[in-house]
């Protein structure tokens, strides 16, 4: 049985590289109420960064789709992430997250996946190619003393 | 982002400032190569202290411009580098490849 989250957004936008950074804006706006730590907000936004650009760069790399992201709040202060796009998806996925493998030419490092599974506690992608990627990430916002 | 240049003896300093994501990343490793090809640096130091987030297009921005300057037979550091990106280049393990000072 899939658990229900006690709080969670839901945001649809297309692919361009501009909402880059509204979506780490809103998803840090979402967990603020976790009160995280500076360092924990940063690893959050660094990660909804790389799945984000993912989509914007490999699911659509010649024409503006749709990407849809989600941030839910679980029970024990747990914030999960999703990122969806209805691209052209990932032919190999083991691949995909090997560090310094890219697709994307000079302008790429090819550490997205590796930032995402350092940053957060738990990183799942399922993709199908010319489908899409789901990327789902979790991350436990520590309960801080003096904290009610 | 918004890039500052100061330039002394071939030395040339790059002050970085804004966000450095995929968005503005092209921008900014043209403008750093446009910097390049006029001052003709020995050395050059990207000074982080301006930046107030960065993501793995941080790190394809400092390789570049190492790959350049090395084809000028110079070499990069980095300098006040915040937490948060430091963060983003430790994962990356760039320091193997580029001192941050």
């Amino acid at each position: 049985m899939k658990m229900k989250p006690n709080n969670y957004i839901a945001l649809t936008f297309p692919s361009r590289s501009v909402n880059e950074g509204f979506a780490r804006a809103a998803v840090a706006a979402f967990a603020a109420q976790l009160d995280p730590t500076l360092d924990e907000l940063g690893d959050v936004k660094t990660a909804v960064s790389e799945a984000v650009t993912n989509a914007i760069v490999h699911a659509y790399p010649e024409e503006i789709g749709k990407i849809s992201l989600r941030a839910s709040i679980f029970d024990g202060n747990v914030l999960e992430i999703t990122v969806r796009d209805w691209g052209r998806g990932i032919a190999d996925v083991e691949k995909a997250r090997e560090p310094l493998f890219t697709t994307g030419g000079e302008e790429r490092s090819g550490m997205g996946f590796t930032i995402m599974e350092s940053f957060m506690d738990a990183l799942v992608v399922r993709s199908r190619e010319g489908h899409g990627t789901v990327v789902t990430m979790k991350r436990k916002i520590a309960r801080r003393a003096g904290r009610k | 982002m918004e890039i500052l240049s100061a330039e002394k003896d071939r030395e040339l300093t790059l002050l970085l400032r804004g966000e450095l994501d995929h968005h503005g990343a092209k921008a900014a490793m043209t403008e750093i190569g446009q910097a390049l090809d006029a001052a003709l640096p020995r050395t050059l130091t990207l000074d982080f202290s301006g930046v107030t987030f960065m993501d793995s297009s941080g790190i394809a921005v400092v390789m570049r411009a190492q790959r350049t300057m090395r084809a000028f037979g110079g070499n990069v550091s980095l300098t006040r580098v915040p937490p948060q990106a430091k963060k983003v280049f430790d994962a990356a393990g760039l320091t193997r490849f580029v001192p941050i000072r």
